[in-house]
């Protein structure tokens, strides 16, 4: 864990809180599906950071995080591909996406794939180091405590698991939501399960996928909200393409959209009536 | 040990080492792991396992029945009525096997007429056995019974009601003092052939994960537990 | 016990489709679960706990040979008997062996993975030897000819019903004729048949959830008491238990108690926790006259020292299936053979070969709950990705799989020519997306969309498409790499 996220732990759990440490450059890892499927997400995330003082910078050479490869036994692929994030994140304060599964990939995944190149490893943990999802960096280590936003509604909120498990991702988004004018939560009853998205699982065992993404929407429409929230892009269009099967009206976002203010927008899955840009 | 036998136990023991990339272990190593052995560590202390005596008691007897056993608390005096009164109560058979310890030859068993001990291993056909305990467990309310010509297993095991006879000074906090009170009496190797430890009645969960009390073992266990 | 793990789709299929499964399965996701974590939350230690349990598993794996040695020492000693069994083969022939050396002619058995694992109750009905189950869970699934689908809980896929017809069919030629409805009358009724059985076997088989190398002891913990049962009543004792159940003494054990229980079913305690010491001493009124321990490697000492080695901490609690949501959806048949869930999906492939049992690891989506519950820290996603790394070395992976994988690399290592495409399917999505926002079929993609719409991208672009003009009218240096 980098120094300054135990030390905002610490403080947060034991200690008056010291003044938060800032740092200033902050490079965004927009994810591969955010920059494809939900540019407004990557925005959001720039947003937040901007509103909480970082210089948010975005650059060019990122592509992907290599999971597909690495979930799929590709060591090569994904060591090529970690090489290649690390490169384009050296000598940034800190490297945020706005996805516990690739922020869980670049801090918790990338010092293990080069264990036999020392001069790497040392590279991949020095940016795992610097690596966190959106949410834990806002309130662990810039400790922002609310946001200006309002969504009117009930909205009920999935633990995506790589956010939840390997990076303790809970209560920071509900932390933030708690603040949001207008918005209430109501949680499921296994808000920690898995939706069943798992990346290439989804396609690779759709039948097994369905059971486990069929359960994760009755447990949604139980919960009685009008609005699925998550912090991942890959569970989110997962659920959302199983609700609207269904033929559900919840609307699913992305938390950093609605904390962000940009809860108008269309909510994934639904048409956008706006002008063509 | 025949020459098939003993291949395949090195078989086994090389496999072992090689995977492990070493041979025997020897040296400072092997010193460290008999050490380990002569004076074993023990892990994470339970604070629920470390309390004083009367409070130790209070947990054994919450525990336990938590675990569906019943428990009554008498004067040495009252043990034999007490369980009289327990078999009058559910209506068992006044006929029961009882473990020939000289334990329990200390209670005064005569002094209710109606009940008649046979002492020896328990049999089919009984329906309810009285033993003592060699210590029990406050941590989760369990019994420990070690196997003997005083405490035959069968006793534990066959009857359909186990009436246990415990007393106070033998309930101790976690399993480390049970090991412990173990090596004291029998010898650090030597331990009896059995160590039954047993939490309340026999149950089951296996059909339709719905606990069912009485699978093997008895369905009923009642603990007398008796005041210093 | 034949392996169907090939047909593993096909079994996924079979189980989705079983109402009387799926109905078990929703029980099984919120109870387990629920009661372990409230045992887990009674107990402040438990993660300190857990903690020791994963270094004692280490401690006894790094000094193996010297572990067994000792037990083997110390039941010598007390007038045991000790086998070891490098195969299945040998397990079963040694076993069997001793059988007929007291004439046996049933055996009663308390539920043992590793029984199931060399498949000994198929042998010994081959050389005529009846072997009968007494867990009641083990004992309805021989009736009704099944494997086990949980390891702790072999007849969690059955309802009452089923049970009850089963028991009707078994029963009646023992004058049972009437059909049970209740669950105790169900339970009373096996106990008495069993009972019998208990007393007429020859040979007592159980396996060890440890063996105590301090004092030679094999550790068993039941609820039903069917083990002790096995263990007191017949004349031979057998124990049958692989090289990892070794630990080194029973303080060692009290750790690895504390954790079992709460892990397995939420129990502070199993109601039968028994060590035995060899045979019946002079003076017993019971106990059997022999106690023979069967030592199985099959193939587990190959693992030590490879990156697989963490594995062989497992203690079996089945916490990692009660909480997976996989397992939850398609329980424990569909694995194809005897462990399932995420052990059994990192285990089936060192035992019976990767070739065979593929797409077990690869049917994860590597949520990490059973990580996050395994009492002995056992970092399972992670040992299904060196499955997985182990079938793409040896182009095990499916040739589609490794054509997709291999397109998307060569895009994805040229930042310039992945923004050019994913600019254009962007475009494309966008576009034909627009009026329904959202697919409800799309091409190369129908592994999503038989389930689920597929979520249409806004009009506008990349968020990079966007970002670059967002930036370059406020400063164009803002691209720069610093």
């Amino acid at each position: 864990m980098h120094p300054i996220f135990a030390a905002a732990i610490l403080s947060a759990v034991s200690k008056p809180p010291s003044p938060p440490i800032r740092p200033r450059r902050v490079a965004l890892f927009v994810t591969c599906l955010v920059d494809l499927f939900r540019p407004s997400v990557g925005f959001a995330a720039v947003k937040l950071l901007e509103e909480a003082g970082c210089a948010v910078e975005v650059p060019a050479a990122q592509v992907c995080c290599g999971q597909p490869a690495y979930n799929s036994g590709d060591r090569k692929t994904t060591r090529a591909i970690a090489a290649q994030v690390i490169d384009a994140f050296e000598g940034y304060d800190a490297v945020v996406a706005p996805s516990g599964s690739c922020g869980g990939m670049l801090s918790h995944h990338y010092p293990g794939l080069f264990d036999d190149d020392p001069a790497m490893k040392l590279k991949a943990e020095n940016l795992a180091e610097r690596s966190y999802e959106l949410m834990a960096f806002l309130v662990d280590v810039l400790g922002v405590k609310k946001v200006t936003a309002r969504y009117d509604g009930a909205v009920t909120y999935h633990d995506s698991c790589s956010g939840l498990r390997e990076l303790g991702v809970k209560d920071q988004p509900r932390h933030l939501l708690g603040s949001v004018a207008g918005l209430t939560l109501r949680e499921m009853k296994s808000p920690e399960v898995c939706c069943g998205f798992g990346g290439t699982f989804c396609v690779k065992y759709p039948e097994i996928s369905n059971a486990m993404v069929g359960e994760k929407s009755a447990d949604i429409a139980a919960a009685g909200a009008s609005t699925l929230l998550a912090g991942d892009l890959g569970c989110l269009m997962n659920m959302a393409g199983k609700l609207q099967r269904e033929g559900s009206a919840v609307q699913v976002r992305h938390v950093a959209e609605v904390l962000a203010g940009m809860g108008d927008l269309p909510a994934i899955g639904e048409p956008d009536s706006r002008e063509p840009g | 040990m025949s020459e098939s036998a003993a291949t395949a136990r090195s078989q086994i023991l090389n496999s072992i080492r090689r995977a492990l990339r070493r041979g025997e272990i020897s040296g400072a190593e092997r010193q460290a792991v008999e050490a380990r052995l002569a004076a074993p560590p023990r892990g994470p202390a339970v604070a629920r396992a470390r309390l004083a005596q009367p409070e130790k008691v209070a947990l054994f007897c919450q525990w336990a029945e938590a675990n569906n056993a019943t428990v009554a608390r008498v004067g040495a005096a009252a043990v034999p009525a007490e369980i009289m009164a327990y078999l009058a109560r559910n209506n068992l058979p006044t006929d029961v096997a009882m473990a020939p310890s000289p334990q329990l030859a200390d209670y005064d068993w005569a002094s209710q007429k109606m009940l008649r001990p046979r002492r020896g291993r328990g049999e089919a056909s009984d329906q309810v056995a009285i033993t003592g305990a060699f210590a029990a467990i406050a941590e989760t309310g369990t019994l420990v019974m070690a196997s003997g010509p005083e405490h035959p297993v069968t006793l534990n095991l066959l009857p359909d009601t186990h009436i246990v006879v415990l007393r106070e000074a033998d309930i101790v906090g976690g399993y480390e003092e049970v090991w412990e009170r173990l090596r004291e009496r029998y010898g650090k190797n030597r331990m009896p052939r059995t160590i039954n430890t047993i939490t309340g009645p026999s149950r089951t969960g296996d059909i339709e994960q719905t606990i069912e009390l009485g699978a093997h073992g008895p369905r009923r266990m009642h603990i007398v537990v008796v005041r210093e | 016990m034949e392996s169907t793990a090939r047909d593993f789709k096909h079994n996924v299929d079979h189980a989705l489709a079983d109402p009387n499964l799926q109905d078990s399965l929703s029980k099984l996701k919120v109870g387990f679960s629920e009661r372990r974590r409230q045992a887990a939350e009674r107990l402040p230690e438990f993660e300190a706990l857990r903690d020791r349990a994963r270094d004692i598993k280490n401690h006894a794996l790094a000094n193996l040979d010297f572990y067994l040695e000792e037990f083997e020492r110390k039941v010598l000693a007390l007038g045991g008997h000790v086998h070891w069994a490098p195969t299945a083969a040998d397990a079963r022939r040694i076993i069997a062996d001793l059988c007929l050396s007291v004439g046996a002619r049933t055996v009663a058995k308390s539920k043992s993975m590793v029984a199931e694992e060399i498949a000994l109750n198929e042998h010994l009905e081959a050389i005529g030897i009846a072997p009968i189950e007494t867990d009641l869970g083990e004992y309805i699934i021989q009736l009704r000819h099944e494997p086990p689908s949980h390891i702790i809980a072999p007849a969690v896929h059955l309802t009452k019903d089923q049970v009850a017809d089963t028991f009707l069919e078994h029963h009646a030629k023992l004058g049972f004729t009437k059909r049970l409805t209740e669950r105790n009358d169900l339970v009373a009724e096996a106990r008495h048949v069993l009972r019998q059985k208990f007393l007429d076997a020859d040979v007592g088989l159980t396996g060890a959830n440890f063996l105590v190398a301090e004092t030679g002891s094999s550790m068993l913990i039941t609820n039903e008491g069917n083990a002790d049962l096995s263990n007191t009543l017949p004349r031979m004792h057998i124990v049958l238990a692989s090289i990892e159940k070794v630990i080194p003494t029973l303080e060692d054990a009290a750790v690895l108690l504390r954790v079992l229980a709460r892990s397995a079913t939420g129990q502070e305690s199993s109601a039968y926790t028994t060590l035995n010491t060899g045979p019946k001493r002079p003076g017993d009124l019971d106990g059997p006259e022999q106690y023979h321990v069967v030592i199985l490697d099959n193939g587990r000492s190959n693992v030590l020292g490879t990156d697989m080695q963490d594995m062989l901490r497992c203690i079996r609690c089945g916490a990692c299936m009660n909480h997976c949501p996989v397992y939850g959806a398609i329980g424990g048949h569909a694995y194809g053979w005897v462990y399932p869930g995420p052990i059994g999906a990192v285990l089936t492939p060192q035992l019976i070969g990767v070739e065979e049992a593929g797409n077990l690891p690869n049917a994860s989506t590597f949520c990490g709950r059973c990580e996050s519950v395994c009492p002995v820290r056992i970092p399972l996603p992670k040992l299904m990705r060196h499955w997985r790394e182990r079938e793409f070395e040896r182009h095990l992976t499916p040739a589609a799989v490794r054509r997709g994988l291999a397109l998307w690399s060569f895009i994805a290592r040229r930042p310039r020519l992945y923004r050019g495409l994913t600019a254009l399917a962007n475009r494309i999505l966008a576009l034909f997306g627009r009026a329904e926002g959202r697919y409800r079929a799309l091409p190369l993609a129908s592994g999503w969309t038989r389930f689920r719409d597929f979520p249409a991208p806004p009009a506008g672009g990349t968020f990079h498409a966007q970002w670059t003009k967002s930036r370059s009218v406020k400063s164009p240096s803002a691209q720069r790499k610093p």
